[in-house]
């Protein structure tokens, strides 16, 4: 066990925990910050999703031990008021189904359009091929980054 | 005027509300009852007091309507369809709607199942008489306040209205005097041309908090207390538990404690919803979920050969007997048993005319096998669930399809009785089927009243994949033969699998062709079987589809003239008796997905399949278009035409079709579950292979018959025909037909 200081969603949290586990289960088992999930464990569904530095990366793989003083946002700390335009975008088209996986399909998303604000349709099946959706949502998860790359979700 | 009787009683009504007798008026304070409610803007509109018309809703102060969706939701949006259903009877206003999570209650709800794409189905009588029963008491409650005549109240959007006077209130004014009104015996109905709710477009209700990651699943559970408990089981099917070293598990950090469970006893009685394969687990329990699965890898276990295991279920009240017979299997010998036994004849189910004699004497004949493996789940939520189970109450929080069925089951293990048990459904994390087989959830329960300590049972992705009740793995043979006119005149289809037939001996084209014949035959497995989205359909559709169109082909008939003319056929002058279809409202779903699809126009370069099948008392029709790109297929659009009666929620439904197509690509396309020495050959998602982003279909099109029949299924019929559309258009492109699936798999594609 060993004490680490990370700043999620804005937020100074010292957690106790053996370095070696994951960022996902310390958002979810220490900090109760549930909207990350769960999925497979070794980076290939992109459930797991968090922003890096604003960069996505997948919280299975990434040890406490490593997140230093970064900065982590989770779904929960998007948007104060859950305003983000890919939030709303996601809104807009009902894109859900069971809903497991959209937190991971939106930080994906935002991450996507921050550094590329007006993809492809090319690009975001690029990107978003790393987040599996079971119940088979892919048409609205394009369409909604479609409306939130007009609606200036890089802003 | 449609009159309805209302079947529920009083007494049950105020059971629901647990009152020991009189009264129907329960007013409770809005912070009981508003866990629904979270955001600030829902807080400012709850009211003061709510008043409980029936099980189904209760009314509040100010006009604000909570009504409870009674089944499972498992990403089929019945949270939001259902109560629709009883919005739309009520007349209240949808803005004025919150709706929770009924609790399961078998006495006032009917079959809170997710299940058999049943639910709106199953629902729709008693959710229209739910509303309309609690409107009628509303208007009852206006004309005796108002002393005026019954016949003259209306409603419109949550408000009472007596024209001649001019009065008017809402809904909440007359609230807590309607909570006093007898049940009426008779309740109009609204005409179907009246509905404005249903056949309207509506937001899913858990939008918001699935957007910003509130929790929702059972995953998602954190109680005071609570410890998180991890199973191992055998590596193998036809393996079991031998020996274990746990000493040095246990003094691991966080670990609470090591020890073998055994999930159901001997005598406890078990329905269909308690088939499971590995009984004796390995139980470790621990204070986080990733300390847990560091003594998971770390456990020394011993697993030897197991003997034959049977038990019987109970299947919705008959007895069926689950046999596993010892061994170690795989894949590479039951593809080698399916063909050799797929190609005899098998039990003769249905037959019309003499097959034999017109195949021997037909002009034209084609003979063509098809097949699939086993199917895990994969819902994207791993198996978990809640317990805390104390000495005289369980308590069980969770994903489950089959909450009534696993209530007896926990009674029964636990010794308790039904009263004792409480499960609350949380929202899922996909079903498929797989969540219909509870033994997860009797796990927790077994696993808390062992540890005396509230814990939440989590499955590892691993554990998931290799614990599966998988689809069964089939195979069928047809043969079919032409007269010199181009006329099917004869159809055999031998279709089996492992462990079960996949065969509907009275589907089309049953009916449709004077001599006609079904068998089935079966195969026994150690390896564990359940139903998964569409079952059987979701193997026979495409194959039969698939078939058809090279019998089309044959023919020299563009495939669907081809199949419209056997449904003219079928309805004028049909073959055989009990054919389970409509062949008119089966056409009408082709000739729907021609006229969007633009069927007769050639597109340069595009291939296009067409398939339609019949299940869950739907009818659908696809077309799928394929380009090909640097050699690999893909698939530009696919166009469905669906008549499933009343369409309740529009958007919400075309997004169901929409998942079911490129659910049902993605797995004919790419997925299988193989076995060597009974050990699953994938364990995660880098060697089970789901269908991804970039697979999808670039766009889709949904398109539904209108119609005023009451709503049939929906969550599981879109999904059977595409596979068959699927590999048709593949033929189109490739020139070469594709008859196992997966059609793709990890093997480099070979156009």
């Amino acid at each position: 066990m060993a004490t680490f200081n990370v700043t999620i969603n804005g937020k100074s949290q010292t957690v106790d925990a053996d370095p070696t586990t994951p960022l996902l289960w310390v958002l979810r088992d220490h900090l109760q910050l549930v909207g990350t999930k769960y999925g497979c464990g070794i980076a290939q569904c992109g459930a797991c999703t968090v922003h890096l530095n604003g960069v996505a990366v997948r919280s299975c793989q990434l040890p406490i031990s490593s997140i230093g003083a970064n900065e982590v946002v989770t779904i929960e700390g998007l948007s104060e008021k859950g305003d983000h335009p890919v939030q709303q975008a996601w809104l807009e088209h009902d894109v859900y189904q069971c809903g497991y996986c959209q937190a991971g399909q939106i930080m994906s998303a935002s991450a996507l359009l921050r550094s590329n604000p007006n993809p492809t349709d090319e690009d975001i099946e690029a990107t978003m091929s790393g987040n599996i959706c079971r119940c088979g949502t892919y048409n609205r998860i394009k369409d909604a980054i479609k409306t939130a790359a007009n609606s200036g979700a890089s802003s | 005027m449609s009159l309805i009787k209302t079947t529920y009683g009083r007494r049950s009504f105020i059971k629901s509300i647990g009152l020991a007798g009189g009264g129907m008026m329960v007013g409770f304070s809005w912070l009981a009852s508003c866990k629904e409610a979270t955001t600030a803007e829902e807080v400012a509109m709850m009211p003061d007091e709510w008043f409980e018309i029936n099980g189904f809703l209760k009314i509040g102060d100010n006009g604000m309507v909570t009504i409870m969706s009674p089944n499972p939701e498992i990403g089929q949006n019945v949270k939001t369809s259902m109560p629709m259903i009883v919005a739309e009877e009520l007349d209240t206003d949808w803005k004025n709607v919150i709706v929770e999570q009924a609790p399961l209650n078998t006495e006032l709800y009917t079959r809170q199942l997710a299940g058999g794409s049943q639910s709106i189905r199953a629902g729709w009588e008693s959710l229209r008489m739910a509303g309309a029963t609690a409107r009628h008491m509303l208007k009852e409650a206006a004309a005796q306040a108002w002393q005026v005549p019954f016949a003259e109240i209306t409603t419109a959007a949550g408000m009472i209205h007596h024209e001649a006077s001019g009065k008017s209130a809402h809904f909440g004014e007359m609230a807590s005097a309607a909570a006093l009104i007898p049940v009426p015996e008779v309740v109009e109905l609204k005409e179907k041309s009246e509905f404005s709710i249903i056949g309207t477009s509506r937001k899913n209700v858990d939008g918001v908090k699935i957007v910003t990651g509130q929790p929702l699943f059972g995953l998602d559970v954190h109680k005071e207390g609570m410890l998180i408990a991890m199973i191992v089981h055998p590596p193998a099917f036809g393996m079991s538990f031998k020996s274990m070293d746990a000493s040095a598990v246990k003094s691991m950090a966080g670990i609470r404690d090591v020890f073998k469970m055994e999930t159901y006893k001997a005598d406890t009685p078990r329905s269909f919803s308690d088939i499971a394969t590995f009984n004796e687990l390995v139980v470790i329990v621990g204070e986080t979920t990733w300390q847990v699965m560091q003594a998971k890898k770390a456990i020394q276990i011993e697993w030897e050969p197991s003997s034959d295991i049977s038990y019987n279920v109970d299947f919705f009240g008959s007895t069926q007997a689950t046999v596993y017979p010892a061994g170690l299997e795989s894949s590479e010998t039951h593809v080698l048993k399916m063909t050799d036994v797929g190609s005899k004849k098998g039990n003769v189910v249905r037959k019309d005319g003499n097959f034999e004699a017109a195949f021997k004497k037909a002009a034209k004949t084609i003979e063509r096998s098809y097949s699939c493996p086993f199917l895990a789940h994969n819902t994207m939520e791993p198996m978990n669930f809640f317990a805390n189970v104390t000495a005289d109450k369980a308590e069980l929080i969770g994903p489950i399809q089959t909450p009534e069925f696993m209530e007896k089951s926990v009674a029964a293990r636990l010794g308790m009785t039904l009263d004792q048990v409480d499960i609350q459904m949380t929202r899922m994390g996909g079903g498929f089927g797989r969540r219909l087989y509870g033994h997860f959830l009797l796990e927790a329960a077994v696993i808390s009243q062992q540890m005396k300590a509230p814990v939440k049972l989590v499955y590892t992705r691993e554990d998931d994949m290799t614990f599966g009740n998988y689809r069964p793995a089939y195979y069928v043979n047809y043969k079919a033969g032409l007269d010199e006119n181009n006329q099917l005149v004869a159809f055999q289809v031998r279709a089996g699998g492992i462990p079960e037939s996949p065969l509907y001996a009275n589907r089309f084209p049953a009916g449709a062709v004077e001599n006609y014949q079904a068998e089935d035959w079966t195969l026994n497995s150690n390896v564990s079987v359940g139903a998964w989205r569409a079952p059987r359909s979701n193997f026979i559709a495409g194959a039969e589809q698939s078939f058809l169109d090279e019998v089309a082909e044959l023919a020299g008939k563009d495939p669907i003239d081809f199949r419209l003319e056997l449904f003219e056929k079928a309805k004028n002058n049909p073959v055989g008796e009990n054919n389970d279809y409509e062949a008119d409202r089966y056409a009408g779903v082709l000739k729907l997905v021609r006229e969007k699809s633009n069927w007769n126009e050639q597109k340069p370069g595009v291939a296009r399949g067409v398939a339609a099948y019949y299940c869950h008392n739907s009818y659908v029709a696809q077309v799928l278009d394929v380009v090909m790109k640097q050699g690999m297929p893909k698939i530009e659009k696919v166009y469905s035409a669906v008549d499933c009666g009343i369409v309740i929620n529009p958007d919400a439904a075309i997004n169901m079709i929409q998942g079911g197509v490129i659910d049902g690509i993605g797995h004919a396309m790419y997925s299988a579950m193989t076995f060597k020495e009974g050990v699953p050959q994938a364990s995660n998602f880098d060697k089970y292979r789901l269908i991804r982003h970039n697979e999808a279909p670039s766009s889709q099109q949904v398109d539904f018959v209108k119609n005023d029949i009451d709503p049939t299924g929906l969550g599981e019929p879109p999904l059977p025909p595409v596979m068959g559309a699927l590999a048709n258009a593949l033929y189109k492109a490739t020139e070469k037909r594709y008859y196992h699936q997966p059609f793709i798999s990890n093997k480099p594609f070979i156009g």
